[in-house]
């Protein structure tokens, strides 16, 4: 018997990457296994010092529900966490902590800087305000507003998502990586 | 009988004669202006007359004049009466060339973060003040930014054109 109402019929499921199958088996690229499982399992870790942090509280609850997208587990220790989300104006007081906290996050980590503040300094073009994360770390993906709607955010958060899908197992050894680290000054 | 300005004024004038001056009534506030040096003695006067009454430093900070040679830096206290509810407020001026100030964090213990900030942004040397340093921008920032010569924009940004920005 049908139930009255059919809650959550469009579920979509990850496709399997491509790879040699058989009866109880499955050989493929280990490097797809691994980005599919990093893909989905973001745990993000807010920064969120003003108004877009408000926006991502919006994206968090129920109606946006970030946690569609792998991240039901938002941590708040740098040390657990794959995504670093800055939201908000950062003062130039707040950059070296900022700077900490990405320094004390485990590799691979990613940074997606929410907002005109984050991104650029936005209206604050003032001595106190840091014009932009990108001057103390490295950003991955920026999200335009001032703030950012909950849609925007999650795209910036898919965003995220298909750079975690297609970057590669080495690509933290690179020299080019080192070498963008050493431009910021980390380690 | 409550304490009217009339009479904060001419309990100044007794004591302080001719040494207060620019005596204003803005919005019913009274506000007066001393030289720098007495400013101590003023709010110590204030501070322990069993009349006046002013114990309490509800704010301080400074102001900068560009245009008044020689006094470009005003630093005004708000002294409260608590038990008449009455507020005055003080001015001293100073030359931007030498902003010494005495403190009164020995008076009150207010003083002692809003005259961090009031260096921290206009760089007024608070003489006897137990801690001057920045309280609110970075330790590494090496002018007073709300000064007038400093523009309000971040210098140090790049990325914006001065034709589209009107800087």
């Amino acid at each position: 018997m049908s139930r009255p109402v059919q809650f959550n019929n469009t579920v979509k499921f990850q496709g399997i990457p491509e790879g040699y199958m058989g009866e109880g088996f499955m050989a493929t690229n280990f490097e797809k296994v691994v980005s599919l499982a990093r893909k989905n399992s973001i745990w993000p870790l807010p920064f969120a010092t003003s108004c877009c942090g408000i926006e991502f509280m919006a994206t968090m609850a129920s109606h946006y529900d970030l946690a569609r997208f792998g991240s039901e587990r938002v941590g708040f220790s740098p040390r657990q966490c794959d995504l670093l989300m800055v939201m908000g104006t950062i003062a130039k007081k707040m950059g070296p902590v900022l700077k900490q906290v990405y320094v004390q996050m485990a590799e691979p980590r990613w940074v997606i800087a929410v907002g005109a503040c984050a991104s650029s300094g936005g209206i604050f073009d003032t001595y106190s305000v840091l014009q932009g994360i990108d001057q103390v770390i490295p950003v991955d993906v920026y999200v335009p507003g001032c703030p950012p709607r909950p849609e925007a955010i999650l795209d910036g958060f898919m965003k995220i998502q298909d750079l975690v899908n297609a970057e590669g197992l080495r690509r933290r050894n690179s020299d080019q990586y080192k070498s963008l680290m050493e431009s910021y000054g980390i380690q | 009988m409550s304490l009217t300005n009339e009479r904060i004024q001419q309990r100044l004038n007794e004591k302080f004669p001719d040494q207060l001056y620019n005596w204003q009534e803005p919005y019913g506030m009274l506000t007066f202006t001393g030289s720098k040096e007495i400013n101590l003695k003023v709010m110590q006067f204030l501070f322990d007359d069993e009349e006046l009454n002013f114990r309490f430093l509800s704010d301080l900070q400074a102001v900068h004049y560009p245009n008044q040679v020689g006094e470009e830096l005003a630093v005004v206290y708000h002294l409260h009466n608590w038990v008449s509810n009455v507020r005055i407020r003080f001015k001293v001026f100073t030359d931007i060339k030498q902003p010494d100030v005495y403190s009164a964090t020995a008076l009150y213990q207010s003083a002692n973060f809003m005259e961090r900030e009031t260096y921290d942004f206009f760089g007024v040397n608070f003489i006897g003040h137990p801690n001057l340093i920045r309280i609110l921008n970075v330790d590494e920032m090496d002018y007073f930014p709300l000064r007038k010569e400093y523009p309000l924009e971040d210098q140090t940004r790049i990325d914006k054109d001065d034709e589209m920005f009107g800087r």
